[in-house]
């Protein structure tokens, strides 16, 4: 009785039935509201590192279509409430899926592997050190916009190699591995993002 | 209950109020508002007998009473010192603010007695009126207009916002929509309403930047434009940089060309909006011709003042190189190049002056687009969303919040809660612990800006989490919830975690009306107050009434064979009595039969429960049986 109890809870508008998590009412079609839940799940995915960018974007575009506080402005004010609440959640689970940093930590954290973005092992992986100190010394010699052009390239490269190598840890289910992986691809995003700054400074001069 | 009995379609509820209850869009500008109205996507501005859009942002404090628009700018020139203009500078804004313009205003702000912050005030004509009061006055204007030309009253709007615009400039905005009789329908920022203008207009695809110039405010927006979803990437600005400080450059400039006067103490006096009226006149004609000459006569002593169009620039040129420097970072924020960008949107009548355009277009690498009025962009896409709103569509707008939150942490530094440019709505939980064996309260101070330190950021809210329960120190975990929704605003919410214990919080905005002003302010505008809230709360009852009967209808479709035939036609029969009193304009019996309706289908609403569960102890999902049910009937 327990476990039906908490799979179906009662509609606030038409007091029936509503299997938990459920946005809608399968009855008089009423906002529900919302309940904690996974990013994969709030875009109706199953949790997975491969994600096809173009289709998550579609579910985001459509969940925002039904769920969007916009969509409910002729109605109560519980209704607009639970609308803006759905789409909090699912802005943030966009926001956690759509870069591959995020959903990595986010399948490390559901398999309860710490990632390597806290303060204490960002210095273990000498190789990474190197390598990020090389690429800003390139960044740092870039002089003209091409220049800088070429630097980005090459770090693309390594990002998308990383990218491609991270998926391969979590198919082999290797968490460490995948963990090292994140932390360099962070590096190299941090990298990318300094990379534009310094060619919009250029465009500007 | 009296009354006549009104018949209609079986099973159609009338749609009362429809054509009469139409919900307009609202640009309230620094120098001129407008206002416009939609239909069927299509949008027209209201225009007045002489065909002019634009009322200008001015209210006069007359003898003979309060006037707007151009007849209060006339004032300007007889009764300076009855006349304010520019109001939606201080909207939001406290003492602290107005002294980075201090000088440029030309209208004396009152310093509050206890020094306890708060908004600013303004004495003119022998009152003290807060900037929400004026702007009121604005809207009321524009509210008038609006209803002459269409005929009927006119009580919900889409108003517009720079995208700029803090938590307390937003409230201050809804307050004034309040004050003037108007319910909010929604804030939409000024560039996002451009946008909706153009994308609907042309079904625009790809990235577009909105370079947003106004008399006041300057906004750039990175928007994608995708199957009908308006997307902001990213969006900056200056609340406090607009053509207004063209006309002030101009202005000193000829003043300094004055012997012996002196160019900012002038300028908090009649003489300085001389100068201004003659500055602003120097810069429009500007546009179009290469120099001109004009003429100050202050305390009855004129002077001739040349102008060419290389002065001009030369004068304006930091503003509009600061503009720039913005729009690069936004692009930059939005990881877009200009190369990328598939239009550029130039709003505002700022944008009219050659340089501007030119630079714009320097940065951008291309013409922009200018099929639509500068100055009705925004209206006329406010006016869309408000028909959106009301009507439906498939046209989507996804914001974002225009600056970071955050909370100010020990040594005064600012840890942020949420980084500007997340999409809303959005909410945030940051949580807190006490220092403190025993500590029963603490504060809170959130603060919106991108600066390190709290002190250089604009000051939202300070409230106290008080009534945390007797533990050690650090054993208390209390989760704050940041809040912002649609419209930009943020609310605060607080719960301790490891006794359950929910905190109430009150937040005191730093530069806002407390409740108790904006009362008093809607209590002295009488003409308003009463009939408004009615309606309203008519409205809502409404809403209440017909989403009732729509529930019970649905419910009695899918789980009617739950019912024998007596027990369904009790239920019929309230859904009616219902149905009768929505179409009457009695709020009580609408409540009283909603409250019926409620009674009389608890029964039905528990066996249905039932079903709900024991269909789930055998595996099935109620939306399973539900279709099967449904699919049955």
């Amino acid at each position: 009785m327990n476990a039906s109890d908490n799979a179906v809870s009662r509609c606030w508008s038409c007091h029936g039935p509503v299997n938990r998590g459920a946005a809608f009412c399968p009855t008089c079609s009423a906002i529900q509201p919302p309940h904690a839940c996974d990013p994969f799940r709030t875009l109706g995915l199953a949790p997975g590192f491969d994600i096809d960018s173009a289709d998550l974007e579609q579910r985001y575009f459509a969940r925002q279509r039904e769920l969007h506080p916009d969509r409910f402005a002729a109605n109560s004010p519980r209704e607009r409430e639970y609308a803006s609440r759905h789409t909090a959640n699912l802005n943030d689970a966009f926001a956690m899926l759509r870069t591959p940093v995020k959903r990595a930590e986010a399948l490390l954290a559901a398999a309860g592997h710490a990632t390597g973005t806290g303060e204490t092992d960002t210095v273990a992986d000498e190789e990474l050190l190197v390598e990020a100190m090389e690429m800003r010394e390139g960044l740092a010699e870039a002089r003209s916009r091409s220049a800088v052009d070429a630097v980005v390239a090459a770090q693309e490269a390594k990002t998308d190699a990383c990218i491609a190598a991270l998926s391969r840890a979590f198919a082999a289910e290797d968490r460490a591995a995948a963990a090292r992986l994140v932390l360099r691809l962070t590096y190299l995003q941090k990298f990318a993002t300094e990379a534009r700054e310094r060619r919009g400074r250029l465009t500007a001069a | 209950m009296s009354g006549l009995l009104q018949i209609h379609e079986p099973g159609r509820t009338p749609l009362p109020h429809q054509r009469e209850d139409m919900a307009v869009g609202i640009d309230l500008g620094t120098t001129n508002s407008l206002v416009a109205f939609a239909e069927d996507g299509q949008a027209e501005v209201v225009r007045d007998s002489r065909g002019r859009a634009l009322v200008p942002s001015v209210v006069a404090y007359l003898e003979r009473g309060v006037v707007v628009g151009e007849e209060a700018r006339r004032e300007l020139l007889d009764e300076a010192e009855r006349v304010v203009v520019s109001v939606k500078r201080l909207m939001g804004r406290g003492y602290e603010d107005v002294q980075r313009v201090a000088g440029q205003l030309p209208y004396e702000v009152e310093i509050p007695a206890d020094g306890d912050g708060g908004m600013v005030r303004l004495r003119v004509a022998g009152r003290t009126l807060s900037p929400v009061e004026v702007s009121a006055e604005i809207l009321r204007a524009i509210k008038a207009r609006a209803e002459a030309a269409l005929g009927h009253a006119v009580s919900r709007a889409v108003i517009t916002v720079p995208a700029h615009f803090d938590d307390a400039a937003r409230n201050a905005t809804k307050d004034a929509a309040r004050l003037a009789g108007l319910e909010t329908l929604r804030l939409v920022n000024e560039p996002t309403a451009a946008a909706l203008a153009y994308g609907l207009d042309e079904a625009a695809e790809g990235l577009y930047a909105v370079y947003d110039l106004g008399g006041g405010t300057f906004d750039v927006s990175v928007l994608r434009l995708r199957m009908g979803v308006f997307q902001v990437l990213a969006t900056g600005g200056d609340p406090l940089l607009g053509g207004d400080d063209f006309d002030r450059l101009v202005a000193e400039h000829f003043l300094r060309q004055r012997a012996g006067v002196p160019g900012d103490a002038a300028l908090t006096s009649n003489e300085a909006k001389m100068a201004l009226i003659s500055a602003r006149l120097a810069k429009e004609c500007l546009t179009d011709q290469d120099s001109g000459s004009w003429t100050i006569d202050v305390g009855g002593r004129p002077s001739r003042h040349d102008l060419d169009r290389a002065t001009l620039e030369a004068l304006i040129e930091p503003l509009v190189a600061r503009t720039l420097d913005i729009t690069r970072d936004v692009l930059a924020d939005a990881g877009v190049t200009p190369a990328e960008i598939a239009g550029l949107v130039l709003v505002g009548g700022s944008t009219r002056v050659p340089m501007v355009r030119r630079r714009v277009a320097e940065v951008f690498g291309r013409e922009p687009l200018d099929d639509i009025d500068p100055e009705e962009v925004v209206a006329r896409g406010a006016a869309l969303q408000a028909e959106a709103l009301t009507r439906g569509s498939q046209a989507l707008l996804l914001d974002v919040t225009p600056l970071s939150l955050g909370i100010e942490t020990m040594g005064g530094l600012c840890e942020k809660v949420m980084p500007r440019n997340t999409p809303v709505p959005a909410a945030r939980a940051q949580e807190f612990t006490t220092y403190q064996d025993g500590q029963s309260a603490m504060m809170i101070h959130v603060v919106q800006g991108e600066r390190e330190l709290v002190a250089e950021n604009r000051s939202l809210a300070r409230f106290e989490l008080a009534g945390i329960p007797p533990m050690a120190a650090g054993a208390a975990r209390i989760r704050v919830t940041f809040a912002v929704d649609a419209d930009g605003l943020l609310t605060v919410s607080a719960d301790e975690a490891t006794t359950g214990v929910r905190q109430q919080v009150a937040v005191k905005p730093s530069y806002g009306l407390s409740e108790d002003e904006t009362a008093a302010m809607l209590r002295a505008s009488m003409e308003h107050a009463a009939a408004d809230m009615d309606a309203r709360l008519l409205r809502e009852a409404r809403v209440d009434g017909e989403r009732m009967i729509q529930a019970v209808t649905a419910a009695l479709r899918v789980d009617g064979d739950l019912l024998d035939g007596a027990e369904r036609e009790a239920i019929a029969g309230v859904v009616e009595a219902l149905r009768r009193t929505l179409a009457g304009d009695d709020r009580g019996s609408i409540q009283d039969a909603v409250e019926t309706c409620n009674a009389g289908t608890e029964e039905f609403a528990s066996r249905r429960m039932d079903r709900g569960i024991r269909a789930a102890l055998k595996g099935h999902s109620v939306a399973e049986v539900a279709e099967s049910l449904s699919g049955e009937n």
